[in-house]
């Protein structure tokens, strides 16, 4: 399941609601990422997306991963437009048998979304607007599942 | 005709998201060229590292020929999470 909002979210009820139900699923991990508001420098962030696009490249890494480590289940929410300091911007969920796999990807997912997902960021601050590039630590990151 | 869209920095620096081109140019190269004419920034920001040209919502590398109806995406590099 993957989900793009304009609205904030609950990352506890996104989690209780992804654990219901699994009678063999020994291990779910959870990667919350939040906006950073930079001591200051950070008022907003803005999230673009390439509607449809987006959602279909995402729904593959997911895809990806689920065959990968043979997860049972997956799901990403990501937030999209004006995002306030402190707020989730990002929650990756998957479900395994066992935890490793369960935490390798959501490491994977997460990695995949930092640096090969359509979305791009734009920090709003008291200096200005400021696209956000993907660092060389993020591409590294990246390329350590290829 | 083609329908171009820009995303992130290349839309700022473009000034534009979204541009209908009549005639569709045979090729993406043909595309870049015909941008690149009418805006020296643009053409520099196209050039530049990392960006990605999407034809259809299908990802393409180096040259593609385009026809009448096409979408063409350019993508500078991305930051989610």
């Amino acid at each position: 399941m993957i989900r793009l909002t304009d609205k904030p979210f609950d990352p506890g009820a996104e989690l209780t609601a992804f654990s219901r139900g699994r009678s063999e699923t020994g291990a779910v991990a959870s990667f919350l990422g939040l906006a950073r508001g930079e001591a200051g420098a950070a008022t907003a962030l803005e999230l673009e997306i390439y509607p449809e696009f987006t959602s279909a490249r995402i729904e593959a890494f997911v895809e990806t991963a689920r065959t990968r480590f043979n997860l049972h289940d997956a799901a990403v929410v990501h937030r999209v437009g004006a995002i306030a300091p402190g707020e989730a911007i990002v929650l990756v969920l998957t479900a395994a048998a066992h935890r490793r796999e369960a935490f390798e990807a959501c490491d994977f997912l997460m990695d995949y979304l930092k640096s090969r997902a359509p979305l791009w960021k734009k920090e709003h601050g008291p200096a200005g607007l400021r696209w956000i590039e993907p660092t060389s630590r993020d591409l590294a990151d990246a390329a350590r599942w290829d | 005709m083609a329908r171009v869209l820009l995303f992130g920095k290349l839309r700022d620096v473009a000034g534009w998201r979204e541009r209908a081109v009549t005639p569709a140019p045979a090729s993406l190269a043909a595309l870049r060229a015909l941008l690149a004419s009418d805006d020296p920034d643009l053409a520099a920001a196209l050039s530049g590292p990392g960006i990605q040209a999407v034809v259809n919502r299908q990802i393409v590398r180096g040259d593609h020929p385009l026809v009448a109806g096409d979408e063409v995406a350019f993508l500078p590099p991305m930051s989610g999470g």
